[in-house]
């Protein structure tokens, strides 16, 4: 039972910090929370689900929606957040505005995606059995979806570690984020390095729509409570930082999965706020967030 | 190089933030591998023309040419590839990279990877203090040491001209004439033209072939550093001796 309850927990916990690692991506880049995130995810969800009904091929969608996702993160920052900034520079606007912008921009998302496909549920199917694995007369409740969901967020954070870590795309990224004025007096190209930074988190959030939304159902709204739980994982883990966004991730999924198991599915998400709240109140700067005021 | 437009020339250059008047219509040249001091005290508009030759602050009046192309309008990550590189106030560097991270976004952008290798030795020969800290974070540096790596991830993108902002800001003398030493050697081994902007007159002057002398943005003297020097009047008014 005790294994049983972990292994669903890894499985949700993993959708969890792909959901917080696409929130990270954005924060470093841009300084911006970005709410439209969830719906950016299902959009992406949305082109992987028209393109299995086209081909009945999973693994050809799958990929195509991850590049929509990027090319939908790309957009967003270029066509709407860079523009909005130029217009809101100064004043408790300029502050407030990107927040407030991406909120709008997810109900712009959603109810597009409800006049293009309907507001019904939607099966986006995958090969792969939602089945338990059977051992003897034991099934457990983890099924090979769920072991593809653990192996696609295993690769996607092995994928950001070798860029971050052993790429001049990596550094770039890593020196816009932590000091964008030095960085670009070093020359980088801040402001396409972050725009790079936006494409990766859309990939990311089209990743956990992808691989999530095959055990369930498609809505327009389908997404939200993971992009809720990723939210509450990414700043467990500092909003600033990769592995404290992993790391999120799968405390809360496994935290919630033993709640679930345990105590019952009436408190799970109450704990969650209450484990964010908790977090925001004794260390807000996240179990992994940097020290603030560092700097002068 | 050696045409009239070579080198560095600022024509009526006016810098208004609001209704602020940061620079008020400035003129001045400096010739091809010169070293130029910009003297003035705090709130004289130094860093800000620095700023604005370097493409951090956008100009409202005037013009600044390098070579005889203009660097307004153009953002600092552009003028960096065009040999302009900007070493801002403070220790220019990522505090959260390490010292070889930081000499390696110097030369990130360049095509040229050999030489970005010669010049990654040669900074290292220059600053041996730095090759036996490479893996560290730069936060673990010193004062003259992250100045030092600022400096030295400058040289790996092959500067021509130098905008160095108060090197000397918060550093023991002794260190501060280790830095200037270095400054006047490096301008000679690789021929940069310079603008050094400092408050630290005294030092600045022993190494400058000439200074500039800036008030409230306005251009209040300029010459040779011998004559600065000697003038009493300047001396006793904008260079504190």
């Amino acid at each position: 039972m005790f294994i049983d309850t972990l292994l669903i927990g890894v499985s949700s916990g993993a959708i969890y910090s792909l959901m917080a690692l696409a929130l990270v991506l954005v924060w470093r880049s841009t300084r911006v929370v970005n709410f439209a995130q969830s719906g950016q995810a299902v959009f992406s969800t949305y082109i992987g689900y028209e393109i299995t009904v086209r081909t009945h091929n999973y693994w050809i969608s799958l990929p195509l929606a991850i590049l929509f996702g990027a090319i939908l993160g790309s957009a967003v920052d270029f066509f709407f957040l860079r523009f909005l900034a130029s217009r809101a520079k100064i004043g408790p606007a300029a502050e407030i505005a990107p927040v407030i912008a991406t909120l709008g921009l997810l109900g712009l998302l959603q109810s597009l995606l409800g006049l293009i496909w309907g507001n019904a549920f939607l099966q986006y199917a995958s090969p792969l059995s939602a089945k338990g694995f059977t051992f003897g007369s034991h099934t457990i409740p983890f099924s090979p979806q769920n072991l593809f969901i653990v192996i696609a967020a295993a690769a996607v954070l092995l994928f950001f570690g070798i860029i971050f870590k052993y790429t001049g795309l990596g550094l770039a990224l890593r020196a816009a984020s932590f000091q964008p004025e030095i960085a670009q007096l070093a020359g980088v190209r801040v402001s396409r390095v972050r725009n790079i930074g936006w494409a990766f988190a859309g990939a990311t959030g089209a990743v956990a729509g992808a691989v999530i939304t095959p055990t369930s159902t498609l809505s327009p709204n389908s997404l939200d409570l993971l992009f809720v739980s990723g939210f509450i994982a990414a700043v467990i883990g500092g909003l600033d930082s990769l592995v404290g966004a992993v790391v999120g991730g799968l405390v809360l999924g496994v935290g919630f999965s033993f709640i679930l198991q345990y105590i019952g599915n009436s408190v799970t998400f109450l704990v969650g706020f209450i484990i964010l709240m908790f977090v925001l109140l004794v260390r807000p700067r996240g179990i992994f967030g940097r020290k603030l005021g560092r700097h002068a | 190089m050696s045409g009239v437009n070579s080198g560095l020339i600022v024509t009526n250059l006016s810098v208004n933030f609001g209704a602020v008047n940061a620079i008020h219509d400035l003129s001045f040249k400096i010739f091809p591998g010169e070293l130029v001091a910009l003297i003035g005290a705090n709130g004289a508009g130094k860093s800000t023309l620095i700023r604005t030759l370097s493409g951090l602050v956008a100009a409202s009046e005037g013009d600044a040419q390098w070579n005889g192309s203009s660097l307004l309008g153009h953002k600092p990550e552009e003028l960096v590839r065009q040999g302009i590189v900007h070493i801002s106030e403070g220790r220019s560097v990522i505090p959260e990279l390490t010292v070889s991270e930081n000499l390696a976004l110097g030369g990130l952008w360049r095509r040229d990877k050999s030489d970005v290798a010669v010049a990654l030795r040669e900074t290292l020969e220059i600053f041996p203090a730095l090759s036996s800290r490479l893996t560290q974070r730069a936060d673990s540096l010193s004062g003259g040491e992250r100045q030092m790596l600022a400096i030295g991830r400058a040289l790996i993108s092959r500067p021509q001209l130098l905008l160095l902002d108060e090197p000397s800001l918060g550093l023991a003398p002794l260190i501060i004439e280790e830095i200037f030493r270095v400054i006047n050697q490096l301008r000679k081994q690789f021929g940069l033209t310079v603008l050094l902007v400092e408050q630290n007159a005294r030092s600045a002057l022993k190494i400058a072939d000439r200074g500039l002398i800036l008030n409230l943005g306005v251009l209040v003297g300029s010459g040779a550093s011998a004559e600065l020097v000697a003038d009493p009047q300047l001396a006793a008014t904008y260079l504190g001796f």
